[in-house]
């Protein structure tokens, strides 16, 4: 077998198939409606015998009066209802081996179960429960704001995390759900009250969609129907909320003097899904800063050494976006590293992007997405992105259209429209 | 169960395959049998510096990501105390582009000056990133300083300090490649859709050539039993006192590791463990609290820490913690919470099988031990344990001689 040695020629790469020949296809989902017309999503796969049930609420931030009133409800859903602690709870999911979480996102909020499929029966009654009769304990609310404050007192600490708030507030302003941050004052004046209006009208009379994924057990629909189909599952509108962005563009903030790295942070605001350019500036974002081998990464880590990684892209938002770029490099490099990044967008509009490094973000692109199909979980995941945007499978064929035929002229135009260095808000936090 | 096949080249590489066809992808996964502990100690965090040259250009290859991602794959690396582990998720019909990067770069690399120069800056970066530009970063580059006086597991694979990094010398780096970096101390893992006639020939055709190299025979000085409490007390500026206790346990294949695991599970394994209900909930000292251990192949340390509430002495949360510790070493734990610490354990084992990337590298990781087929087995050694070993194995972990304690605390 060794005589291969001299044949073979190790500088030639081998033969590789063009991931944009591949056929993707997105599984189909199966739709349920529950005796409430809640909506279920199920994606049947896998090997494991193993099962992810996410209930998603429109209750987030965005349905909020009062600040942290979302976040707080969701977070203590599982803290205690009118026949079980919080222990008890917690102690019901943990012996099943389960992990139930929430999250509370900007347009929503869930209650999710990951599972061995076998434990399902035991577990869905409990996840009503919680959904039903969550009393909100008075001493669960007062343990939770002492702690989530200390919480916070440590993460104002780092320069990430105050970049992360302050840029945010600057795309969208402060009194916009995709642009507010919670301060200390904001946990104090959380009261139960409001806690207990805010699960009445969203999680108990609010309206729900289930999005089901793994190995699934042939009476899926009847457990799910006997244990979620009796909720109230109403109507839910969704205001208009307009932001207001910072007129100032350019901030320099000093969080820690003794600081040895600066958060930097540049965004500017972007439509939705539903605009034209998003899926084309895509594209766009991946060569700028979107992968290992994008530009902003191979100048200023790879070539620099300026910071440990820099990363653009479009925030995952339901009404509108906003196209960020974010690193965190050393203090002394830090506005060097600015430089660079105008230096990238000049290029970018500039000059049309070459055909090879337009071909290789194409095949990148696509053979990423067929890794992230792999598996029920992920399979559902990309669904969900599609529906709660409002949007249907035509977009994920879109998204594929648009990256195998994108040209270097329309990437050229959008870096103009787009890449502009007036458009971006600049912070540097140390 | 996760079914693989096994053959080794003349070269010494041990190859494990895994089919399944449900993907179209594949995973080519190398482990390199060193890590952090293989250092010399006036040069730490060469490991996982080396990692990083690993994208630098190898002997044929100029640049080692983009033919990559023209095939429409991804990669990483991570270095641990241990191994370091190089992966690379592709579809499989591009699969022999994943065998001709990696053979070249075990053939040799390019050892680039320019790289080595950038990439000491990036790592750099990352040492402030991750341990100096934030609060609490450099507690455990204090506290395994203070829990190994010997053994190489006393740094942190980031490294000891940022001038190790400074001063590593292209020399070092040619070094540290023909010593650990050859066949004979690898092991290559290929998932997902592939055959293992076809992996067969790849192997043999881009990895058979390589020169088998030196075994690597380690000798690291074993840490000496721990005789005396040790403690430290650091005043940083942080807005919360902190609280961090460890204890020296037994290494990955002694089968005390599987009972020191679940006591970590017992203790602070989510919202319904020991610590989290006691001091969190009931008392209200910590305003959180975690236990968990390092999963070492050798031995290793088990865990406690949390921020107190403000308030709230070092004295009084340290002396909670040791009451629920007593509990532990004197009375059994219940056959009902011994159960829900396996359940949960079987249940992590099924979610963290789900990808062909985890599987690929647990099963590089379980050769590296020693037997791959230990993979499918470990369910049944977390079975075995009883009430009455979690309770011998506490007594014996948490012995005030063997403890390490570090007090955290604000300056302000």
């Amino acid at each position: 077998m060794q005589n291969t040695t001299m044949s073979l020629d190790r500088t030639k790469t081998p033969f590789i198939k063009d991931a944009v020949d591949f056929n993707l296809q997105l599984k189909p989902y199966q739709k349920y409606v529950l005796n409430n017309g809640a909506e279920v999503y199920a994606i049947d796969a896998g090997a494991e015998e193993v099962v992810q049930v996410e209930c998603v609420f429109f209750a987030g931030n965005w349905f909020e009066q009062k600040n942290l009133v979302a976040a707080s409800t969701n977070f203590l859903l599982k803290n205690g209802t009118s026949a079980k602690s919080a222990f008890q709870i917690n102690e019901h999911f943990e012996y099943y081996g389960s992990y139930l979480n929430r999250a509370c996102y900007n347009e929503t909020a869930t209650l999710s179960l990951h599972t061995l499929t076998k434990h399902l029966p035991e577990l869905l009654p409990v996840v009503k429960e919680l959904l039903t009769d969550s009393v909100f304990p008075g001493q669960e609310i007062e343990t939770y704001k002492q702690n989530m404050k200390q919480r916070l007192n440590v993460s104002l600490k780092k320069s990430d995390f105050v970049a992360g708030r302050l840029i945010d507030a600057y795309l969208y302003g402060e009194n916009h759900p995709y642009g507010r941050y919670s301060r200390l004052e904001d946990f104090d004046s959380v009261t139960q009250e409001e806690l207990t209006a805010f699960y009445q009208q969203h999680y108990v009379n609010g309206k729900f969609i289930v999005f089901v994924s793994g190995k699934l057990p042939s009476n899926i629909y009847e457990l799910l129907n006997s244990s979620l189909g009796d909720l109230k599952n109403g109507a839910v509108s969704i205001a208009d909320i307009i932001a207001s962005p910072a007129t100032e563009k350019k901030y320099r903030v000093t969080n820690d003097p003794n600081g040895v790295q600066g958060s930097i942070r540049m965004g500017m605001p972007f439509p939705n899904r539903h605009h034209p350019d998003f899926l084309k500036v895509q594209v766009l974002n991946n060569i700028f800063g979107g992968y290992f081998g994008s530009r902003l990464m191979s100048n200023i880590r790879e070539d620099k050494g300026y910071t440990y990684g820099i990363h653009s892209y479009l925030e995952n938002h339901i009404q509108q976006s906003a196209w960020v770029i974010t690193t965190e490099a050393g203090r002394d490099v830090c506005e060097a590293a600015l430089v660079e990044v105008y230096k990238e967008m000049d290029l970018l509009r500039n000059e049309p992007v070459d055909a090879e490094e337009l071909a290789l973000v194409r095949n990148y692109m696509i053979g990423i997405i067929l890794g992230d199909l792999d598996g029920p979980f992920h399979i559902i995941n990309r669904w969900k992105n599609i529906i709660l945007n409002g949007l249907n499978e035509s977009y994920f064929y879109e998204q594929m259209a648009t990256i195998k035929n994108i040209s270097a002229t329309e990437l050229q135009e959008l870096a103009n429209k787009y890449l502009v260095a007036d458009n971006f808000y600049e912070l540097v936090v140390v | 169960m996760v079914h693989f096949e096994r053959f080794t080249l003349s070269n010494g590489l041990r190859v494990v395959v895994h089919q399944d066809t449900s993907t179209p992808m594949a995973v080519l996964n190398v482990m390199y049998d060193v890590g952090a502990k293989d250092e010399d100690p006036s040069r730490t965090g060469f490991a996982h510096l080396f990692e990083h040259l690993m994208f630098g250009g190898s002997l044929n290859i100029p640049e080692y990501d983009e033919p990559l991602q023209m095939a429409g794959g991804e990669n990483n690396a991570y270095t641990t105390n241990d191994l370091t582990n190089y992966y690379i998720q592709l579809p499989a019909e591009n699969l022999e582009t994943a065998f001709w990067l990696e053979s070249d770069r075990m053939l040799s690399l390019a050892f680039s000056p320019k790289s080595l120069e950038v990439q000491r800056k990036v790592v750099c970066e990352e040492f402030k990133e991750h341990y100096l530009n934030k609060p609490y970063g450099d507690v455990w580059l204090r506290l395994r300083d203070l829990s190994y006086q010997v053994h190489p597991y006393r740094w942190m694979t980031i490294g000891k300090e940022l001038s190790h990094i400074e001063n590593a010398s292209l020399q070092d780096v040619k070094d540290f490649f023909f010593k650990h970096y050859r066949p004979v101390n690898a092991i290559l893992v290929v998932a997902g859709n592939v055959t293992t006639e076809q992996v067969k020939t790849l192997a043999e055709k881009w990895f058979g050539p390589i020169e088998a190299g030196e075994r690597y025979m380690r000798q690291l000085p074993q840490e000496p039993a721990q005789t005396a409490a040790r403690k430290l007390e650091v005043h940083a500026d942080v807005p919360l006192d902190a609280l961090y206790k460890c204890w020296h346990i037994q290494s990955r294949m002694d089968h005390r590791y599987y009972v020191a695991d679940l006591i970590t599970e017992v203790l602070g394994g989510g919202g319904s463990s020991r610590l989290y209900q006691a001091l969190v909930k009931e008392k209200k000292l910590f305003s959180n609290i975690e236990c968990y251990h390092f999963g070492t192949i050798e031995a290793g340390l088990l865990s406690i820490e949390g921020k107190l509430v403000k308030g709230v002495k070092p004295e009084e949360a340290e002396a909670a913690i040791t009451e629920e510790l007593e509990r532990m070493k004197n009375e059994q734990i219940t056959v009902t919470e011994l159960q829900k610490v396996k359940n949960k354990t079987e249940s992590a084992i099924a979610f963290e099988d789900m990808t062909i990337m985890n599987r690929a590298n647990s099963l590089a990781f379980y050769e590296l031990l020693g037997d791959a087929h230990l993979m499918n087995s470990e369910l049944d050694r977390y079975n075995k344990v009883t009430v009455e070993d979690i309770r011998q194995e506490c007594k014996e972990i948490f012995k005030e001689t063997n403890s390490n304690t570090l007090w955290y605390l604000s300056k302000n």
